[in-house]
């Protein structure tokens, strides 16, 4: 007769080997699989989670789902200009970051200086696309702790600054509005009053949302000294945005290394300091989008006041071949550093399109941050990354 | 303050003068980004010079990317930057279809695990001493190099047809 009991403890010895670990499964662990449909990850990503009990041991991140082959599509274009609608498409509730970055890398190659007006715009929409980001950043980072109340409010505002992007481009989420060397449409007559109207309704919600969610006690109990990373390690991974900055490191592209027309603005770098635990946990980075969506809202003021008049397309060029050669250019999205690598052949499609995804990057020190963290803790350290799945798989 | 930002130039010499006949070619002046190019099989050192030698501080790496140049060369670029003190370099190797050994700089930059495997899903380009060297964004059944210029898209994945 067949003797169970050995046959199973047989097959409990067998070595397990999980790939992507890099060693084989100790006795003592378990996997568990987070994903890819799971209400806390944002989008198709799944998680292996390691564990030992309750104790995350490792964490091995399978990414991959929503590729949309955007790098192949980029080859196949006809034009420099085609690019722009795909590029909507990685981080998709930011679009307007994605095609000012773009268009920067462009205009670097062909040499060529676009208005002051459409610099104006351009960055009166990117700072606007900021704080929709933050927002939902916010919101659905306290929905995944618990707090469903701040995600209506954030979307509520969200809607008024979606209302204005409507109006200047009539779409509401991917916009086509940033071309090379101009602006799809000019802004509408009423642009200027609706966006002093927004900056006055918004300064008092942001305190809304800080009595609600940032100084809850509950809040900070789950976020404080959990998924701590360190400066030297966040360099390391090359992190960018509001995860680095967390960190405590004073770096942000607007002000190190500026493009556009950001060095006239005058505005301040938020970074971690550790007030709830020590610097660069969880709360750390949520606040810094908070001081962001401030500091934000100042630039908007700076620019809207200073807005030059002008033809928003008499710079936009009538056929663009850009000579052979390539550039790098980096732009400061909410998500984090957005670089456009593009290689010309000296024809009308790029030779080589590649983007260095914030998201990607910030999501592959996941495993970093939460090695010796609890189960629960997972989803709060990757709330707090606020990943797009849209620009991790392109 | 005193600014210790090092140009083009004085990175060039300063791994010809460590590395020698390592430092292949270098474009510095009339491009967009200056560029060096090295040998692949002494990029790791290479690599963890920039980032420790006191004078580069090459602290981070912000993006690298397979290339393929067609006409059966590969290539890797390599963008580096000193968050310490803000210079830049572009780093380049070049190799072929037929031996795409390149040396991991996942040691040095932990940020190039997944940049790597990315450029191996894509290019077929194989990192000598990466720890986890699969594939990343196609599946893990998948067949070729999506990225490559010659790659022609299948018109079967795993026996089925695919619909378009």
């Amino acid at each position: 007769m067949h003797d169970n009991a050995a046959h199973i403890e047989a097959l409990d010895r067998r070595p397990v080997t999980v790939p992507g670990l890099g060693r084989q499964l100790r006795s003592e662990e378990m996997v568990i699989n987070m994903g890819p449909q799971h209400p806390s990850t944002h989008g198709v990503l799944r998680l292996e989670l390691i564990v030992n009990g309750e104790i995350v041991v490792d964490v091995i991140p399978h990414i991959g789902y929503l590729h949309r082959c955007f790098e192949k599509h980029c080859e196949h274009m006809t034009n420099y200009q085609q690019v722009i609608p795909y590029v909507d498409r990685m981080d998709y509730v930011a679009a307007m970051s994605n095609e000012f970055g773009y268009a920067v890398a462009i205009e670097k190659m062909l040499k060529i200086q676009v208005p002051e007006r459409v610099e104006y715009i351009r960055v009166i929409m990117a700072e606007f696309s900021r704080i929709v980001s933050h927002l939902i950043a916010i919101g659905t980072y306290g929905m995944d702790i618990g707090a469903f109340t701040p995600f209506l409010y954030c979307m509520r505002d969200r809607e008024h600054v979606l209302d204005i992007f409507e109006n200047a481009c009539g779409a509401r989420l991917l916009y086509n509005y940033i071309w090379v060397g101009g602006l799809s449409h000019d802004v509408p007559a009423d642009f200027q009053d609706k966006v002093r109207a927004f900056c006055t309704y918004f300064r008092p919600k942001i305190k809304e949302l800080n009595d609600l969610l940032s100084y809850n006690k509950i809040f900070i109990e789950r976020t404080a000294n959990v998924g701590v990373l360190p400066a030297e390690v966040a360099v390391n991974y090359a992190v960018s945005g509001p995860t680095l900055r967390g960190s405590g490191v004073e770096w942000d592209l607007r002000k190190n290394d500026p493009y556009s027309v950001y060095s006239k603005f005058d505005f301040e770098i938020p970074v971690g300091k550790g007030l709830m635990g020590r610097v660069g946990d969880c709360w750390d980075r949520y606040m810094v989008r908070i001081h962001e969506m401030e500091q934000s809202v100042n630039i908007i003021e700076q620019a809207v006041e200073q807005l030059p008049a002008g033809d928003v397309q008499s710079a936009i060029p009538k056929r663009i071949r850009p000579e052979a050669g390539e550039v790098y250019v980096r732009t400061e999205t909410p998500k984090g550093e957005l670089g456009y690598y593009v290689i010309s052949d000296g024809t009308a499609t790029p030779f080589r399109v590649k983007v260095k995804a914030p998201c990607f990057v910030n999501l592959s020190a996941l495993p970093a941050m939460s090695r010796g963290s609890m189960v629960a803790d997972i989803v709060a350290i990757l709330g707090s990354i606020d990943i797009v799945l849209g620009e991790v798989d392109r | 303050m005193f600014d210790l930002r090092m140009i083009p130039q004085e990175i060039y010499d300063s791994l010809r003068n460590n590395f020698g006949d390592a430092v292949l070619d270098g474009k510095l002046d009339g491009v967009l980004d200056p560029w060096i190019k090295v040998a692949p099989d002494r990029l790791a050192d290479i690599a963890r010079f920039l980032r420790d030698d006191d004078k580069l501080q090459f602290d981070s790496l912000m993006l690298l990317s397979g290339v393929d140049y067609t006409g059966g060369k590969l290539g890797v670029t390599y963008h580096c930057h000193s968050i310490k003190l803000n210079h830049k370099i572009t780093l380049k190797v070049e190799v072929t279809v037929e031996n795409p050994h390149v040396q991991s700089v996942e040691s040095v930059w932990k940020t190039a695990n997944w940049h790597e495997r990315e450029a191996f899903d894509m290019y077929g380009l194989i990192f000598d001493g990466h720890p986890d060297h699969r594939r990343i964004l196609m599946p893990d059944d998948w067949e070729g190099h999506p990225l490559r210029k010659d790659y022609t898209v299948p018109e079967y994945y795993q026996g089925m047809k695919v619909p378009y």
